[in-house]
């Protein structure tokens, strides 16, 4: 008995102490919560579900931005809580929403594409409250469903691509070979190509949305086959150091990362979600806001003339000429005289998708599932 | 052509299966001991964020690599506590670890997330060696701590299988009951090769983040202490036997990426369950040919020792 007494001391020993360690760690967040929160009462609840955490430098950090963007702009907003690393199933996802719906949230930002459902269904049961899904394609009264033309961004990033390769080969690692990555590798494709007719984009799929080493070997991988610019639909810097360390140039991806790899980023097309956040937050106050799809199935599809997307600032390899360039073309989109899936527009085999004069629907766009001219790799996930 | 992507192959496979290796090494010594710890993926990110945030503030990447090692091996401490002392189950101390690990590895490095590293461990070619056509190339043109473990494989094959002190560290995870009866301390011994297995898996998180992607990211290791974890059944808890096994994980990584830019193609998922195909693979073989007493398993893997049980 002694021996066993000896031992729950010790194991009550351990354990008060990590419960003391955890407890001095959330000590420090919960005071910031609380400054946050004071006069919470009046104050109008915002609600933002991630997928991972804030810090992955990627997709969620440039939510949370956004975030932080419109906790500045509305002080009458407390848009503290925030839920991470929420698993994309029904059971967990549902959970989280309602347990904010619950705590008195008004809006809740639910920014992945797996919280569509449970989005729908929670709102249903919480009429009061408005959700708003990212990335999705399924409204309701209660519901809206936004993203980005990320593809505007992207084919301005491919004009700077372009112009910069010398061996006609830009390499290009993607995540997922899904319409919203595919859309992307074909808009930087549609871009390199405007800006030089011969130069080809090689596509590797990591088949991961986030893993540096992957990420890196990949852009390894595009820079042995002769790839002199590497660009990226991946969610971390991995690539663009791949491309530094061999004096090769690169377009990152979701955040400036010229911070991480300076003497190869040109650019990054970026996300913007904060003025979107300010003004849908004021309009849900205002009783203003209608969830019905004006863009395909998305109530909002804001790309480079909203400001939603953009490219960041170029690095000091950019000339001149290219700047003069994208800055022209970027005109050409936000004044809606052109777009850039307008014909003409021929997929990898030479076909015509888009004749000449046409131009691809919202819906088209959003369920884009082929490559265009110009792109070398596959999209049917592979069979051994 | 043909030599010089087989070159990058090879190159690209030690690169990836370094950091595999040195966590791999690490649960090799801890499991010779008879303490099996699934911590690994926890305790390489702990080392993986601890080693930047020092290598960052220091400009210094060995500074960050010795608290990588430190890191590292405070963990091993809690599981060697919790197993050795207290005798608590060892999967679940285990897996504890790794849950606990990737958590606070993102509790810490929350602000450091995507800052680049002033200075990280570079490539340092080899002179006169890595010269020499398609062997300097693929073994001499690395980093530091690449070479490093081309002197640590053999040091610790020498040290398990050709020493003294190997010899108790294989008689305490095989029978630590004979092995206390001959006056050799088995939870010193445990102690010890726990926290260096942890210090050398802190290395392994090191490697990604003072060297392979010089940032701190969270969830970084993405894995890799698990394939670690196969890796050292691979091995047959044989630390010479880890360097292939962990080439050869890494080469797998490579091909399958590689094998796209030159339009061949083969499935990445059937390429991503190989490593635990060929582990199952081992096993069955080393079980077969009935040698699991003499170079597989320990014994006492996993088993708490208490002398009042003797």
């Amino acid at each position: 008995m002694k021996k066993i007494d000896k031992k729950t001391l010790w194991a009550l020993v351990v354990t008060l102490m990590m419960a003391l360690v955890l407890a001095g760690c959330g000590g420090s967040g919960g005071e910031e919560d609380s400054q946050a929160g004071q006069g919470e009462e009046e104050k109008f609840k915002v609600a933002f579900v991630y997928i991972t955490s804030a810090g992955d430098a990627g997709w969620t950090y440039a939510h949370d931005l956004g975030r932080q963007y419109l906790q500045d702009q509305l002080p009458w907003v407390d848009a503290s809580e925030i839920v991470e690393n929420v698993p994309e199933n029904p059971a967990d996802a549902e959970q989280v929403i309602t347990q904010l719906a619950e705590q008195g949230n008004k809006v809740i930002f639910t920014t992945s594409f797996g919280y569509m459902d449970p989005t729908i269904n929670v709102a249903q049961k919480y009429p009061d409250v408005t959700f708003v899904h990212c990335s999705g394609y399924k409204t309701a009264d209660n519901v809206g469903a936004y993203f980005g033309r990320m593809y505007q961004a992207r084919y301005l990033s491919g004009l700077v691509a372009g112009q910069a390769t010398e061996s006609n080969i830009i390499g290009y690692v993607g995540a997922h070979p899904i319409p919203e990555v595919i859309r992307g590798i074909n808009a930087f494709t549609v871009g390199v190509r405007a800006a030089n007719p011969d130069a080809k984009v090689k596509v590797v799929w990591t088949n991961s949305w986030f893993d540096p080493t992957v990420e890196k070997q990949s852009a390894e991988v595009l820079l042995d086959a002769g790839a002199d610019v590497i660009a990226q639909h991946m969610d971390s810097p991995a690539p663009m150091q791949a491309a530094e360390e061999r004096g090769k140039l690169g377009v990152g991806y979701n955040s400036d990362m010229r911070e991480q790899a300076p003497g190869a980023v040109m650019t990054s097309p970026m996300w913007e979600w904060g003025p979107y956040y300010v003004e849908t937050v004021q309009a849900i106050k205002d009783g203003t806001f209608d969830p019905t799809p004006t863009a395909g199935s998305l109530t909002y599809w804001g790309g480079l003339k909203e400001g939603l997307v953009k490219i960041s600032d170029y690095g000091p390899m950019v000339p001149e000429e290219t700047k003069q360039l994208v800055e022209q073309e970027k005109a050409r989109i936000v004044s809606g005289e052109w777009d850039v899936f307008d014909g003409l527009l021929k997929d990898q085999n030479g076909e015509v998708k888009v004749a000449e004069g046409q131009k691809m629907t919202d819906d088209e766009m959003l369920a884009m599932d082929w490559f265009v001219e110009g792109v070398e790799g596959k999209i049917t996930a592979p069979k051994f | 052509m043909n030599t010089d992507i087989a070159i990058a192959i090879l190159a690209t496979a030690i690169t990836a299966g370094t950091p595999i290796m040195y966590a791999a090494l690490g649960e090799i010594l801890a499991e010779r001991a008879g303490i099996l710890n699934l911590g690994v993926e926890g305790m390489m990110l702990v080392g993986a964020v601890s080693g930047f945030i020092l290598a960052l503030h220091t400009s210094n990447p060995w500074a960050g690599l010795l608290l990588a090692m430190l890191a590292g091996g405070f963990m091993a401490l809690i599981h060697a506590f919790l197993t050795i002392t207290l005798k608590a189950n060892q999967v679940v101390s285990g897996l504890a670890l790794t849950l606990f690990g990737t958590g606070l590895a993102g509790y810490i490095g929350k602000s450091y997330v995507g800052i680049r590293l002033p200075e990280s461990f570079r490539a340092v070619p080899v002179p006169v060696l890595s010269d020499i056509p398609i062997i300097g190339p693929v073994l001499f043109n690395h980093d530091p701590l690449v070479y490093l473990s081309y002197f640590i494989v053999p040091a610790l094959w020498f040290l398990v299988f050709r020493t003294r002190a190997g010899l108790n560290l294989r008689a305490v995870g095989e029978n630590p009951a004979a092995a206390d009866s001959v006056g050799i301390n088995v939870f010193r011994t445990r102690y010890i090769y726990v926290i260096a297995g942890g210090m050398l898996a802190g290395i392994g998180g090191a490697y990604l983040s003072l060297h392979y992607v010089p940032v701190w990211v969270e969830n970084m290791t993405a894995g890799r202490g698990w394939i670690a974890v196969a890796l050292v059944i691979f091995a047959t808890w044989n630390p010479a036997n880890a360097i292939w096994g962990a080439y050869l994980f890494g080469g797998l990584d490579a091909l399958g990426l590689r094998l796209q830019t030159l339009n061949v193609t083969v499935s990445p998922y059937f390429l991503k369950m190989l490593p635990y195909i060929f582990t199952v693979l081992v096993l069955i073989l080393v079980t077969r040919r009935n040698m699991l007493s003499r170079r597989g398993s320990p014994k006492a893997l996993g088993l708490p020792y208490d002398r009042e049980e003797r």
